[in-house]
């Protein structure tokens, strides 16, 4: 494929320097932006179609547009905590062209009138950091961050934020509060974060791949950029694809294209011998599809058709040699451990999951439980501040509905095994439970 | 059979099985004149706290940084970044509590995380958090190691972070030499680092690098 963007010769030695970055054409895209207006350069982003790469799937040029206008204290802080399980696309951005990401954010704080930027990156990433914290140093001493960049009107303060290891901080409201030196407790929406954000000032908040394509849809156009993809999901994606494959890794793929092509051509299917058995297609967070779902294009919108959601792009694949039970145990007990515990239905709902799981996978379970547990999950979406508690709903109901036979399967056997027999009903109390009484 | 555990959960909201002492005054911002900090932590706590609009926001950095110097979130680190930052110790528990690399006891001095999350654990992960923790078991001195959640490094699973340095994909045979390694202060299995790994996409790069290296994902 010609139009590589963002892993355009990602692999070239010193690429982080910002000599070569240079060499190769950086921050050319950001000198054009500052020379246009503000609204023009967003009118390109909202040309594009962009949709945010994150997990949401939100319009980025739209999410611009919802910033108050005229001066105050606006701020942009660009998500670099990806920590949704499958997910490790940032990381190889931010390690390998971390001047891509800068030179994103200078341009989009631009469009958005911000004058002070954060990158709030998960602690765990402790070299990436270290990228990018040279790359912020170089940006700064080169005059592209700062007091009037490059004498133009625009002046941007960009501080690196190392956070300390929590999943909800990829949640933006609790990103926020993290930034702020809080628990990262989520908050109430509205007021959505465009309005009240980041010390009550209105905050753009993006993923690190989103703002890393800004500078190509400005270099580009947003009407060239809008070309590539399918109608409603433009432009290019990065895919991490792992698992069970032969080759897992990053993929930059073009929306649209059948699933199988990014599975079986480009991560090389299971192992040899092996079937697939189900696979996530954004993130652990997404519902499970079956392979026969695998012609699928791969885009926002028939993702979300098929049942499921093309998430943060974290394709994981797991095949038959894998049974579904533990699947879903280990899906709920991440989740459980990751509840900030601020709302009863994800608190409770996560743990009484792993609790119900757990008891199937040591025989003491009935059928029945399998239709609590599908009701647990339905008392979960839509009744907490965040997407935490839905994130597993979503993919363990999706696992009962899909896999009933194999969990009913694995209660007996699990019964079994712990040697737990039904006790036959004694002959005196037969004729009661005969009629059905209590 | 195991039986399902009805206590001892390892959820998030933590402390709540803690036993607190009502009849105590709480902790007030410690009195600059009393408490002492060493000269460089109060640096790197007062210069984290200027990078921001509102100096809260250097609480993580500055739990970090005490942290490295006293090698958890003792009473005592606690005490030295409230009184530079003017807060309640209290405030600070709380935001420590929180996080997974925020330590709570005092733990060992290599941190090695091991991620078993679900592409890692496909990949056997188990196997090998079981294998690193028999090993390292008896030497709690050195080492601190724990099950992590996803560490974002699934292409090289299973995988484990050997103080802050990713490592993969790592068998049960590399155990010996990571502990080593981390043990004498080397860089922990070079040949394994993430940091020398090319990127999987083989149209990512110009025909400079050879397909082989990408397919198995080799380093450079």
């Amino acid at each position: 494929m010609s139009d590589e963007l963002l892993f355009k010769d990602i692999d070239e030695p010193g690429l982080n320097t910002l000599s070569v970055y240079e060499a190769r054409g950086g921050y050319a895209a950001m000198r054009k932006a500052l020379s246009m207006t503000p609204g023009e350069v967003l009118a390109e982003l909202e040309a594009s179609g962009l949709r945010g790469r994150g997990g949401a799937g939100f319009q980025m040029g739209k999410k611009v547009s919802f910033l108050p206008k005229g001066a105050m204290d606006k701020y942009l802080v660009c998500n670099a905590d990806e920590s949704e399980p499958g997910t490790f696309k940032d990381r190889e951005l931010m390690q390998k062209n971390p001047h891509l990401l800068i030179e994103g954010i200078v341009i989009a704080s631009y469009a958005a009138g911000a004058e002070r930027s954060f990158i709030y990156i998960r602690g765990e990433y402790v070299l990436q950091a270290d990228v990018l914290d040279a790359a912020l140093a170089q940006a700064r001493e080169a005059g592209y961050l700062g007091e009037r960049i490059l004498d133009s009107q625009h002046s941007l303060s960009l501080v690196l934020h190392r956070g300390a290891g929590a999943y909800i901080c990829g949640e933006e409201t609790a990103l926020l509060d993290s930034l702020e030196g809080k628990r990262g407790n989520p908050r109430l929406k509205p007021p959505f974060p465009a309005n009240q954000g980041l010390y009550q000032g209105p905050t753009l908040i993006n993923n690190v791949e989103t703002l890393s394509t800004v500078p190509l849809i400005t270099a580009m156009g947003g009407k060239r950029y809008a070309e590539l993809g399918t109608d409603t999901s433009t432009g290019t994606k990065l895919v991490s694809v792992s698992g069970h494959v032969r080759r897992p890794g990053n993929y930059e793929i073009e929306l649209g294209i059948p699933s199988r092509e990014i599975v079986y051509g480009l991560a090389g299917g299971p192992p040899e011998g092996q079937e697939i058995k189900c696979w996530f297609p954004g993130g652990s967070s997404a519902p499970v599809l079956t392979p026969e779902d695998l012609d699928v294009p791969y885009d926002f919108d028939s993702l979300a058709k098929a049942g499921s959601m093309l998430g943060s792009g974290a394709i994981i694949v797991v095949d038959d040699s894998t049974p579904i039970v533990e699947l879903a145990l280990k899906v709920a007990m991440f989740y459980r451990h990751e509840s900030c515990g601020k709302c009863t239905p994800c608190r409770e709902g996560t743990n009484w999951t792993v609790k119900m799981l757990q008891r199937i996978d040591c025989g003491e379970a009935t059928p029945m439980d399998l239709d609590i547990m599908a009701s647990v999950q339905d008392h979960i979406i839509g009744n907490c501040l965040c997407v935490l508690g839905d994130a597993m709903a979503m993919p363990i109901g999706s696992m009962i509905a899909k896999f009933r036979g194999e969990f009913e399967q694995h209660i007996e056997t699990a019964r079994m095994r712990a040697n737990l027999i039904v006790p036959p009903v004694p002959a005196d109390e037969q004729a009661l439970f005969a009629h059905g009484a209590s | 059979m195991t039986p399902v555990p009805r206590l001892g959960d390892d959820a998030r909201a933590s402390g709540w099985d803690r036993a607190t002492d009502p009849e105590k005054d709480p902790a007030l911002i410690p009195d600059p004149a009393t408490c002492e900090v060493p000269a460089q932590l109060r640096e790197t706590i007062e210069a984290a706290m200027a990078r921001y609009p509102d100096r809260r926001s250097a609480t993580i950095p500055a739990l970090h940084a005490a942290q490295s110097l006293h090698g958890w979130c003792s009473p005592q680190a606690l005490e030295q970044v409230a009184c530079v930052m003017r807060v309640t110790p209290a405030y600070l528990d709380s935001v420590a509590s929180f996080y997974d690399m925020l330590e709570q006891r005092p733990v060992g001095r290599h941190s090695v995380y091991v991620c078993t999350n679900i592409s890692c654990s496909l990949r056997g992960a188990d196997a090998l958090l079981a294998a690193i923790g028999e090993a390292a078991a008896g030497d709690e001195e050195n080492f601190n190691v724990r099950s992590f959640e996803c560490l974002g490094a699934c292409d090289i699973a299973p995988m484990a972070s050997v103080d802050g340095v990713y490592v993969g994909p790592l068998s049960v045979e590399d155990v010996p030499q990571l502990l080593d390694d981390a043990r004498s202060g080397r860089p922990v299995l070079p040949d394994k680092q993430l940091a020398t790994r090319l990127v999987a996409d083989p149209r990512a790069n110009s025909q400079e690098f050879p397909a082989h290296a990408v397919e198995d994902g080799s380093s450079r």
